[in-house]
């Protein structure tokens, strides 16, 4: 009988898990699977693969010209990363410490980019910077310049792209984090002599470091492997290792190579993960 | 053209790019092997009575590409049912059709040189010139494309070329020279745009050197290189969809742009071809030789090729057909306001054909990265 309720309880499991597992195998695993195989193969002659064997993909990833492409997107995603901290640990310890109706308001406000359309926010920064933007004419029409500044397509627009769209993900993690902070802490810690700045530096900031972590962790992963944004804000002068992506599956029709580095950034980004377990596990 | 369909859709590109690395990734490259010459292709006879009622076609078109009511007209003429998908790009519609499964497609549109590769790959089936008659109304001149003299394999369905278009009241001397779009005047300086899509990136380098379109130099592609790189400062971005909206607004003055792309209907706003010369781009019908309606598939080549049917192209989507009876019945108002639709097929011709590059194509791959890299 034991046996019998055993057996119909994996049943039940095998249920409820089945669909979602099917979903993950058939949507992620698989294709994953296909693509990593594709690493040792090379391109087909009109694009492609062709299964020999080969190591010239990995070696490629060598090539300083895709190397130069990699450090750049990293120095770009890591600028973006320490902005959106910078801005996004005072507004997350602001948050923290409005009337809970407020609160609601200002999360509200926060997410709220996250209901329009990716695209639409950014094409909207090009009608904000452009030449003859909102910007540039409402400076000219104050007489504070004489010609429009070049605000848009360079590498500071793409930060600000990036930093402007992945604000709330930092903000997130960041507010619930300080929201759980045991108030007590903070008074014991000024009751001893503290200052303000003492208690932050010895109370606040090391027990919210794991969400420091987790917060820096998803601004910097979309912003890593983001194309979009350098393709629209960038003007296409400063290509980031997704668009590097993007063409060798769109343009070069170079599965094997597309793969391989897209294996590369995900290398990159599960160490990233793994800092950051270990990180909430020392916390 | 098909350049324009991809960027002018990028999340749909995106999406559909998604979908067919998903869809395709289990084939393999069946045509890396089958690589044959075109004779080689099934040429079996074909029957030039097949009740087309018991047949079906499936074309992959970009979209916006065709009339929406092309399916209904081809069931009121041909009798036969019309299946539209669409592809965002040549390079969208290559992974499929390489990819080794059965598509399930009769007919794909694609850009010559494409056409050139897929014809090489052996994955077409040659044009069965007897089952067209319409090939008739074309210009002799679109029968000697580079890529396809006699129209053996493809059949061009639009045409074009390259050139700057630029705004006539905020330049002090109209453009003559690619060099005007690489090395800008001072009033044009940071006002100029040029294409991201990489044999039209390099286009003004190359032409501005005096080289061929097609070629393949590591030396001639280095000094191209160096010229792109010298330029890049002084242009605002790369750019192949929105310039028209930015020559209209004056945020740039000049841009590289494809003829039916450049807004001459506004009264300062010219289209140019460099005196160095430029491209010849066509985009093309083919049959698949995997396909199973090969009747209804020349059956629908003949159809678009009537004058009343393709003229559809050159009125809503203002690329020239190489249609002479299309061409002649067109409103001669649309003409005298737009242009490039003057242009004769002589004046095509002067273009140099884009033709494919096989192994080398990575070579203008690797040349746009690096420019766009720095």
């Amino acid at each position: 009988m034991r046996s019998r309720a055993r057996r119909s309880r994996a049943l039940g499991r095998l249920v409820f898990l089945g669909p979602g597992l099917t979903y993950l195998l058939v949507l992620l695993l698989v294709p994953l699977a296909l693509l990593i195989a594709f690493t040792v193969f090379r391109r087909g002659r009109f694009g492609g693969v062709v299964y020999e064997v080969t190591g010239e993909n990995f070696a490629r990833l060598l090539d300083p010209l895709y190397l130069e492409i990699v450090l750049g997107s990293l120095k770009l995603a890591t600028i973006a990363t320490l902005i959106a901290l910078l801005i996004g640990y005072p507004t997350a310890y602001l948050i923290a410490q409005l009337p809970r109706k407020w609160k609601t308001i200002a999360l509200v406000a926060i997410v709220l980019p996250f209901w329009t359309n990716f695209l639409v926010r950014i094409y909207a920064w090009i009608i904000l910077l452009s030449g003859p933007g909102l910007v540039n004419s409402t400076l000219l029409d104050l007489g504070l310049i004489d010609k429009p500044l070049e605000l848009l397509y360079n590498q500071g627009t793409i930060v600000t792209g990036l930093v402007y769209s992945y604000l709330p993900l930092m903000v997130l993690p960041l507010y619930a984090a300080i929201e759980k902070l045991d108030p007590q802490l903070r008074e014991a810690s000024a009751n001893l002599g503290a200052s303000p700045a003492r208690t932050f530096a010895s109370v606040t900031l090391p027990l919210t470091l794991p969400a420091v972590f987790t917060g820096c962790l998803f601004v910097f992963v979309p912003s890593f492997g983001n194309f979009i944004i350098p393709e629209l804000l960038g003007g296409g002068r400063s290509i980031m290792v997704g668009n590097l992506i993007r063409d060798q599956f769109l343009k070069a029709r170079d599965w094997p190579f597309g793969s391989t580095l897209m294996l590369a950034l995900l290398a990159v980004l599960i160490i990233l993960l793994l800092l950051q377990a270990w990180s909430a596990r020392r916390a | 053209m098909s350049r324009t369909r991809y960027t002018r859709r990028l999340p749909a590109a995106a999406l559909a790019a998604g979908l067919a690395l998903a869809v395709s990734a289990c084939g393999g490259e069946a045509a890396d092997t089958a690589a044959a010459p075109a004779a080689s292709a099934s040429s079996a006879q074909l029957n030039p009575n097949a009740d087309l009622s018991k047949q079906s076609v499936t074309i992959s078109v970009w979209a916006g590409y065709t009339p929406t009511d092309l399916p209904q007209r081809i069931k009121d003429n041909l009798k036969t049912t019309l299946k539209v998908t669409e592809h965002a790009t040549n390079e969208d519609i290559m992974a499929k059709l390489t990819a080794g499964a059965d598509t399930g497609l009769d007919v794909a549109f694609v850009s010559g040189q494409y056409a050139q590769a897929l014809n090489e790959a052996g994955l077409l089936e040659p044009i069965h010139p007897e089952l067209i008659p319409n090939l008739a109304n074309l210009y002799p001149e679109a029968k000697e494309l580079s890529y396809d003299k006699g129209n053996v394999f493809s059949v061009p369905y639009t045409w074009g070329t390259t050139g700057i278009c630029y705004r006539t009241d905020l330049v002090n001397t109209p453009p003559t020279s690619w060099n005007d779009i690489l090395n800008p005047p001072a009033e044009a300086l940071k006002k100029v745009t040029m294409m991201t899509t990489e044999r039209w990136l390099a286009l003004p380098a190359i032409k501005a050197l005096g080289y061929s379109v097609n070629t393949r130099s590591d030396e001639e592609l280095a000094k191209v290189k160096a010229k792109l790189e010298e330029a890049k400062p002084k242009l605002l971005k790369y750019e192949d969809v929105t310039f028209g909206d930015m020559l209209k607004s004056g945020e740039i003055v000049m841009a590289e742009a494809w003829d039916g792309w450049c807004p001459t209907t506004e009264k300062n706003i010219k289209f140019v071809i460099p005196k160095e010369g430029s491209d010849l781009w066509v985009d093309t019908m083919v049959v698949l030789k995997s396909s199973k309606n090969k009747e209804a598939g020349h059956a629908f080549i003949n159809y678009i090729l009537d004058p009343k049917v393709h003229g559809w192209a050159a009125e809503n989507i203002l690329y020239k057909v190489p249609n002479k009876a299309a061409m002649d019945a067109m409103d001669p108002k649309l003409k005298a306001d737009n242009a490039p639709l003057q242009m004769t097929p002589s004046d095509l011709l002067k273009g140099e054909s884009i033709i494919d590059l096989g192994e080398d194509s990575v070579k203008f791959g690797r040349l746009s990265t690096e420019v766009t890299a720095k």
